[in-house]
């Protein structure tokens, strides 16, 4: 079967980041990396692959240039193939999704699609939706358990309050994972020689343009962007004990309003 | 630090490297250290990602790197811990080197996949209790008899030859006189355990506590004729050439130590404060920063020269030397200056430039002395003839 992992490029999450003309981030001397989620997954993904010897793991990506970097880093950890679709950035989720769908409608033969439940640049969980309604197959979100079955996945998928709905669906579909599924926490780490070989890995080059999605008006578009509000220093209540508990208990109530 | 001029697999290596060292190595290092503790576990870590073998042909399970690529998988675990670096360092260098270089055909096929895999350690006997700056005064004999050699003699300080995985040593011994009236010396296998090979692990040591050091007892020990490494009178030079690979390594040793030491002494002067202000704003404070940080650029600039002459096949022994001679002596600088801006923590075990301080006096004393690498040096430059 042919497993595809969208995978997205963001800053590290270390990163500072700076707003450039009031819309866009600006990107010099960002580290990028392969969105945290999308690594479970993938690690996941590899995961089933090991256990089953005829599952083929390709990542695919929208991105500028330098989102390769990501996909190499994907290479090094053992997918075998991948498909870039190079794209200048600040597409709107819609407009990524007709381009992911276009290009597993242009591969034909896909099985399980898999996706992290988030990017976490800007948290939309959005694209997973669109890609499944673009290619009309069924998508689960927040999934942290996964069983294969002949024709069909069973899911478990995260909701309220830690309890958890199972789900069966046919393939192909769409699989919104988040961290943890199947309990894995942790990617794998890129090995010299997982390195060497991704290096021989040639990757797929679409341009967005070939892919015929034009016309596709942007359903969103980035007005502006600002930082965050800074946070206020925090606050000493001095005095007695007693009294200060009481102020303290107050507070809470009437400004934080956590209580 | 800029990653001028390297390859996009050379940063991702970097980047693994570096990744997996704070993630496994980290947690760990301190405690291994204080307890003067081998980890056979945190090896086979090591060997799964890739780092014994990096320079060997994936057909004997190394990774088919360039000497760079080493070098900077070396200086992200020295970044991290100085004894992880060392085994590492040590295990490609001076075990798995000369097997790959020298070994026959029969002999690579032996030993080389395990020790790439990290299961096993192989080590490089040279020194002597007589023998160390001056390694061809090698006391230990090697006679044969009946296709056997049989061994005699002693080793002292090898790394990576007592531990519970250490599979092989090679072992430079005198093997007869040659025309000239001097030493013929081989290095001959010898695999841990063989009846009459005995080691000693050597305890208490300042620095590199949790890499294995060991001391090595021949007493009539006797290999089959095979395990003689290339040709026979071929060891003294077999060990200059592993020597110069060597001090490649025990560059990045300096190096990575140096940039490890460096980013501690950076977070914490910038978080303590005193007078009000943090530390590393009063300027005498900031010029120590600024000196680690540019002798840290020019080592670095240095030794990857040296690699990169390495890789083009060029002559490299000099550079090599001036390599290890700066790179060790730029750490002992640097670990210094950190130690200093720590204040009184520096010396507190919690805080692990404490143990970078420690592990730095090594490089100018392991694998020739500063004084050896002048020498070296001022021989090449003509200062003798
Ligand atoms: C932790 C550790 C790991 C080691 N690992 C290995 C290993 O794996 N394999 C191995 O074979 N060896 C190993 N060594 C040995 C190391 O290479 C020697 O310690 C080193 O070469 C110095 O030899 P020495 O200790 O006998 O000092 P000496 O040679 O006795 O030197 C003492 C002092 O005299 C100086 N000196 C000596 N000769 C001259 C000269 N001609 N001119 C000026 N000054 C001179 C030296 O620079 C030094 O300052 C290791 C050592 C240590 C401590």
């Amino acid at each position: 079967m042919n497993i595809y992992v969208c995978i997205k490029q963001v800053p590290d999450t270390e990163a500072v980041l700076n707003i450039k003309e009031g819309k866009f981030i600006n990107e010099e001397n960002i580290k990028w990396i392969i969105s945290p989620y999308d690594e479970i997954v993938l690690e996941f993904a590899l995961q089933l692959k090991e256990k089953n010897s005829d599952f083929k793991v390709t990542l695919i990506t929208v991105g500028p240039p330098r989102a390769e970097s990501t996909i190499r880093s994907g290479l090094a950890m053992g997918a075998e193939n991948a498909i870039h679709i190079e794209a200048s950035d600040y597409l709107d989720h819609k407009t990524i999704a007709k381009a992911l769908a276009q290009a597993l409608k242009n591969e034909g033969d896909f099985g399980v699609i898999f996706t992290g439940k988030q990017a976490i640049d800007d948290d939309a969980s959005l694209t997973h939706i669109y890609l499944a309604q673009s290619l009309e197959i069924p998508v689960v979100t927040n999934v942290i358990g996964f069983q294969m079955e002949a024709e069909k996945v069973i899911v478990e998928r995260e909701i309220d309050q830690g309890a958890r709905e199972k789900i069966e669906m046919s393939i192909p579909c769409v699989i919104a994972a988040t961290k943890g599924i199947n309990d894995v926490n942790e990617p794998r780490y890129a090995t010299l020689m997982g390195i060497m070989k991704a290096k021989k890995i040639p990757i797929k080059k679409i341009s967005i343009q070939d892919l015929g999605i034009e016309g596709a008006t942007p359903t969103v578009t980035t007005e502006k962007l600002e930082a965050p509000p800074e946070k206020p220093s925090g606050r000493i209540i001095e005095g007695e004990v007693t009294e200060s508990i009481k102020e303290l208990v107050r507070l809470l109530k009437d400004e934080a309003k956590v209580l | 630090m800029e990653d001028f001029e390297l390859s996009e697999e050379q940063k991702m290596i970097r980047a693994s490297i570096r990744d997996f060292a704070e993630g496994e190595i980290a947690p760990v290092a301190e405690e291994l250290d204080e307890h003067e503790q081998f980890s056979v576990e945190l090896t086979k870590k090591m060997g799964d990602i890739g780092l014994f073998g990096i320079f060997v042909n994936p057909e004997y399970g190394g990774s088919g790197l360039d000497y760079l690529s080493y070098i900077i998988a070396v200086e992200e675990v020295a970044r991290i811990d100085g004894s992880q670096a060392a085994t590492v360092a040590a295990g490609n260098s001076l075990g798995i080197g000369p097997l790959y270089y020298f070994g026959n055909q029969k002999q690579k096929e032996k030993w080389l996949p395990e020790l790439c895999r990290g299961e096993k350690l192989a080590s490089f006997g040279l020194t002597e209790p007589e023998a160390g700056s001056d390694a061809s005064a090698t006391k230990t004999t090697a006679k044969l008899e009946n296709q056997q050699w049989i061994i005699n003699g002693s080793k002292i300080f090898i790394t990576n030859s007592s531990s519970p995985i250490s599979s092989v040593c090679m072992v430079l011994a005198k093997t007869g006189k040659r025309t000239d009236g001097k030493d013929e010396l081989s290095s001959i296998l010898v695999p841990n355990g063989t009846p009459g090979f005995e080691t000693k692990t050597m305890k208490k040591k300042l620095m590199w506590r949790s890499s294995d050091t060991g001391e090595l007892y021949f007493d009539d020990c006797q290999v089959p004729e095979e395990n003689l490494l290339g040709k026979r009178g071929e060891g003294f030079h077999q060990m200059m050439e592993t020597l110069d690979n060597g001090r490649l390594a025990i560059a990045a040793m300096g190096l990575g130590g140096s940039q490890g030491a460096y980013e501690l002494a950076m977070k914490y002067s910038k978080e303590r404060h005193q007078f009000g202000v943090p530390i590393s704003t009063f300027q005498v404070n900031a010029f120590k920063l600024a000196d680690m940080a540019t002798e840290i650029e020019t080592a670095r600039a240095l030794l990857y020269k040296a690699c990169r002459m390495k890789n083009a096949g060029l002559p490299f022994s000099k550079i090599a030397a001036m390599s290890k001679l700066y790179c060790s002596e730029v750490m002992g600088r640097v670990v210094d200056h950190a130690v200093q801006l720590h204040g009184g923590y520096g010396l507190m075990k919690e805080y692990a430039v404490e143990r970078f301080y420690r592990d730095q006096k090594l490089l100018t004393i392991g694998e020739g002395t500063s004084e050896i690498q002048r020498l070296v040096i001022s021989r090449h430059i003509g200062c003798h003839s």
